[in-house]
């Protein structure tokens, strides 16, 4: 009994040891990572090699507030936990972080250790920047210290609830939800390699569209993981799985996922949620060799065999009209295009709503139209295990982003002073079944708490 | 004292079709390009948005994207003797409001005009002798040629992403397309739209008749579109609700589907809203203008805008009367025939036969503003005019734009305008009225014309624009000359009931039902100063940094609907800023 006591008194002096070694032993900063692979597109032009490492890394995506200056902070990210407000990162000496040393900045990128010491909230994605070069991290630290203008701005503070809010916290977090730093290269092919630089270190997709482990950390960092992008969360919406043999990858062409990433749209798909923010504010500035070679990388890490992108029925091209044949007597027409080409009175509410509110741009066969009317036969968005997606999007409507390869911010109205929840539960329940698509059902209760959420 | 903005290397008066084009093109000349819009700001979403634009008491009854006479409007006479008086309540024609102009509530016809119509005055000549032209007519040549505008006008067509069908590809005549149009360099960007019912009765018709139908170049899409600066639209689904309309699903051509979001992403450009233009202003010896002032609503204060380069594009009839307020160019005078500024106004004949049908479905509610099929035989290079005793000609044309309720519901003769006969008459003939209508040629007159009013001002206190027009003995004969060609198509049709409305023997102009918004002229383009406000190149005779775009610039009016020739113009025109004008900018001709 005294001996167990004594173990336990021992267990507890060394937590309380850890702990305040982890509150006040200062971090160790890691140090430069030299990556021995081809850069971008080296330009000679040192600002916009720097403009172009800060559009890679998406920094505005997160540090840019709607409305607000460009890389002033206060946009809020949505954690699990509450909304976790971005500082002001342009070179403000007293808002922003003029002053800061190169060892600083890498600390921050790298350990995600503020200038002031402090343990950053994970929502900056130092874990996959620990995967930067040093020529990128110059880069960075470049344009925000030297090209950016300062602007003045106190973003709001972050306020989290305890036991959130003790940051030692997260360095405890960090000693298990931080992979080794620096990059590997693995594949022994300069596009391979540079596809999976960019995805997995400076892009961060795995932020979103991998899975997260029981700390909350992400469940992989490299193609090596079997669970690095397949599929996570982020504010309640579905990322989708970018590995399985029906994700995106798999099932459009290489033509059709450059476009994707350079202007949010395609044949088979508009661009939404958290989605948006990446390629409005990075993914239509990579160089079209980069969008190449996250496709290669991306491509070789899915499913075996996968990556032709003729697994999909592909839309009609531009230019090419719609093929208006008579779905009744059309035999490869599915049940969905016949019930809704019959239009019976007596046709369930779902489908009704269907051709009263949605048929008009996404057809009766759910393939809409290239580039602007997003297919919703085989769209991961409304097929997708979390609803949030599909039903903020019928309730609040869509804008594409407007990019330079497609300015128009094409936009579909929101219907939610049209439809009641009960009647958007059965719209959304409808359209996860129709066609192809096999998805549950969505219930009133789910519209009902979405319904005030804002357009974008 | 007005306000004083910091000078612009381009000012932009109007953002609607013209003023778009103007925009993009001279922002991607790296200038600095600001557009003055005196209407709201507009967008598809939500503007437009599904579904509630198509109303059509809010849109197409109580004109929602109409301007309001009471902000701005002008007085009508039929003769110089009459005394005008301000049309106070819309109805003849619809001038558009806001960004986008009227290009956000056209049908969305856009047609080029045949070769003989840019040289018409030649053509008559050489044709048929001068003296078959009545004197009072004042029939002139465009100053530029079809082969001179091919290239443009098929840069705004594919700009538009136009579904049509070619029917002359650099002269050699195309099956199914029109064989009397001038030679394209291009097929149509996008194929046809599909046919309505009515459209292919009239078809087949026609074509047992020997006339060569051929489908409606719309600029409502047949299908997806990227046009080529990135802009896009979808597929029309004929919902019916174009004219008058904002098109709900992106699948009509218009200033914010074809060029507006690419243009707001430039750096170089700036629009402003509620900005009304008050007059041009020019240097001290008057060859110049410096910019111009306008009314900034939201500030309610005059502005002064100083600019290197004024482009004029608003909606015709306010291009004139602009350059009347500014003193810009010698005002014409009716009497003496002297002047330029407000010479040469005309409008647009057009007439129909309505065919009711008891045993025929058209579901008229399936159509789009611009589809449909239509016959060339009868226009104005087919025509013999010495023989015919006038000077025009029309196309002929089918096609539902729409079932509408209220505007769109076509009764047979002498049915009651209300009560239970009316009733009982929208019962039994809903669905059952198709209508074959002429589009035609308006000549200009000596005293078809424009000038400031003497007794009536606008709410700025400046004068209101004065028309004066009436129909003409030769537009009319031209008129009854289709009638008597489109009778005998309905009848092959064999309808139950039919009713023809052609404009007849001592017509006279009644604004108040509408009949079409194709009003042209009044500073038109010409080779010859003493005739004409401005030269080929749409640039003011006067200040020569000053250029004026639109159907302002028609001699006289074509037989087609404006709006491909006026797109095609605009892109003549700032070919030549590009190349001749900014680099030395100096009268060009």
């Amino acid at each position: 009994m005294l001996t167990l006591l004594r173990i336990i008194a021992w267990l507890l002096l060394l937590a309380i040891v850890a702990a305040l070694a982890l509150i006040f032993v200062p971090a160790r900063h890691t140090g430069p990572q030299p990556v021995e692979m081809a850069a971008a597109g080296a330009t000679g032009d040192p600002d916009a090699a720097a403009l172009y490492a800060a559009r890679v890394a998406d920094c505005a995506g997160c540090h840019t507030a709607d409305d607000g200056e460009p890389f002033a902070g206060g946009r809020p990210i949505p954690s699990p936990f509450g909304a976790i407000y971005s500082p002001n990162i342009t070179p403000d000496p007293e808002t922003g972080i003029g002053g800061i040393t190169l060892d600083q900045f890498r600390a921050a990128l790298y350990d995600g250790i503020g200038r002031d010491g402090r343990n950053l909230y994970p929502a900056m994605p130092y874990d996959s920047y620990r995967e930067l070069s040093e020529a990128d991290v110059e880069d960075l630290y470049h344009y925000f210290t030297k090209v950016l203008a300062p602007v003045r701005n106190e973003p709001r503070e972050t306020d989290l609830p305890f036991p959130l809010d003790q940051r030692w916290g997260i360095r405890a977090w960090k000693l298990v939800g931080l992979p080794e730093a620096g990059f590997e290269p693995r594949f022994d092919d300069p596009v391979l390699d540079r596809g999976a630089y960019l995805v997995e270190g400076p892009g961060h997709c795995g932020a979103c569209h991998s899975p997260r482990n029981l700390v909350y950390a992400q469940a992989g960092f490299t193609s090596e993981d079997p669970d690095f992008l397949t599929g996570g969360e982020i504010g309640g919406w579905t990322a989708p799985d970018l590995r399985s043999d029906q994700s995106a990858i798999a099932r459009w062409s290489d033509a059709d996922l450059k476009l994707f990433l350079a202007s949010g749209r395609n044949a088979h798909a508009g661009v939404r949620g958290e989605m948006k923010l990446a390629i409005e504010h990075s993914l239509q500035y990579f160089s079209d060799d980069d969008l190449s070679a996250v496709v290669a990388y991306l491509r070789a890490i899915g499913p075996a065999g996968a990556g032709s992108g003729a697994g999909a029925a592909e839309a009609p091209p531009v230019g090419q009209p719609i093929p208006r044949v008579d779905r009744l007597a059309d035999e490869s027409a599915t049940e969905t295009e016949r019930l809704l080409s019959a239009a019976e009175p007596g046709m369930p509410l779902g489908a009704r709503l269907y051709l009263d509110n949605c048929a008009a741009c996404h057809f009766v066969d759910g393939k809409g139209a290239d580039q602007i009317f997003p297919a919703l036969d085989g769209n991961s968005l409304v097929t997708a295990p979390k609803v949030t997606g599909l039903v903020s999007t019928i309730l609040a409507g869509a804008a594409l982003p407007s990019t330079g390869e497609r300015p128009a911010a094409v936009r579909m109205p929101g219907f939610a002073d049209r439809l009641s929840d009960a009647e958007v539960a059965e719209l959304a329940t409808f359209v996860r079944g129709a066609w192809h698509n096999d998805a549950p059902a969505v219930k009133e209760e789910d519209v009902r708490g979405l319904r005030d959420a804002g357009a974008d | 004292m007005a306000r004083q903005e910091k000078k612009k290397d381009v000012v932009i008066i109007g953002l609607g079709w013209t003023g778009s084009i103007l925009g993009m093109e001279l922002a991607n000349e790296g200038l600095e390009v600001l557009a003055l819009e005196r209407g709201d700001d507009r967008d598809t979403v939500p503007d437009f948005e599904y579904p509630k634009v198509a109303d059509e008491l809010r849109y197409g009854i109580r004109y929602g994207f109409m301007q309001k006479p009471r902000n701005s409007t002008l007085t009508i006479r039929r003769t110089l003797d009459e005394t005008a008086l301000p049309y106070r309540v819309l109805g003849s024609f619809l001038p558009g409001d806001g960004v986008g102009g009227a290009g956000i509530h056209w049908n969305g016809q856009t047609w080029r005009p045949q070769a003989v119509e840019y040289r018409l005055r030649s053509h008559v000549e050489e044709a048929f002798g001068a003296d078959i032209i009545p004197p009072e007519m004042r029939l002139q040549d465009w100053g530029v040629t079809a082969e001179e505008l091919e290239p443009h006008l098929t840069r705004f067509e594919y700009l538009l992403g136009i579904s049509g069908k070619a029917g002359n590809l650099d002269g050699t005549i195309v099956a199914g397309g029109n064989p009397f149009e001038a030679p394209r360099s291009k097929e149509y960007p996008l194929p046809p739209l599909v046919n309505t019912y009515d459209s292919v009765l009239f078809a087949d018709a026609a074509r047992a008749m020997g006339y060569h139908p051929f489908p409606r170049p719309s600029a409502n899409a047949s299908a997806a579109y990227v046009n080529e600066y990135g802009m896009q639209l979808g597929p029309c689904n004929y919902c019916g609700f174009c004219e008058r309309f904002g098109c709900l699903n992106y699948s009509k051509s218009s200033p914010q589907t074809c060029v507006l979001d690419a243009l707001k992403r430039k750096p170089n450009f700036e629009y402003r809203v509620r900005s009304e233009v008050l007059r041009i202003e020019k240097a001290a010896d008057g060859k110049t203008a410096t910019g111009v002032t306008y009314f900034d609503e939201r500030a309610g204060e005059e502005v002064f805008q100083p600019a290197d380069l004024v482009v004029l594009c608003a909606y015709s009839l306010h291009n004139v009367h602009l350059l009347l307020l500014s003193e810009i160019g010698t005002p014409y005078d009716p009497r003496s025939g002297e002047g330029v500024v407000g010479r040469n106004y005309s409008y647009q004949m057009n007439g129909g036969t309505t065919l009711f049908f008891k045993d025929k479905e058209f579901n008229p509610f399936v159509g789009n503003g611009s589809g449909g099929i239509t016959i060339d035989d009868f226009s104005m290079s087919q025509i013999d005019f010495a023989k015919e005793g006038f000077i025009g000609g029309s196309y002929i044309t089918a096609g539902h734009t729409g079932g509408r309720p209220i505007q769109q519901m076509a009764l047979p003769p002498d049915t009651p305008s209300w009560g239970a006969g009316w009733k009982r008459a929208v019962g039994e003939w809903y669905g059952h009225a198709m209508s074959i209508g002429s589009h035609g040629s308006n000549m200009a007159y000596r005293d078809t014309c424009l000038d400031l009013d003497p007794t009536y001002k606008d709410r700025h206190g400046r004068p209101l624009m004065r028309m004066t027009f009436d129909w003409k003995p030769n537009d009319i004969r031209m008129t009854q000359f289709m009638k008597s060609k489109i009778e005998p198509i309905a009848k092959s049709m064999n309808p139950d009931i039919m009713r023809s409305s052609f404009k007849s023997e001592g017509a006279a102009y009644d604004v108040r039902p509408y009949q079409t918004t194709h009003n042209v002229g009044g500073a038109i383009m010409g080779a010859d100063r003493a005739t004409s406000a401005v030269n080929r190149y749409l640039q003011s005779w006067d200040l020569h940094n000053l250029f004026v775009m639109g159907a302002s610039a028609f001699p006289q009016n074509i037989q087609y609907n404006p709006t491909g020739a006026v797109g095609g113009l605009a892109y003549w025109a700032v070919a030549a800023i590009r190349k001749d004008y900014l680099p030395n900018p100096r009268p060009l001709m």
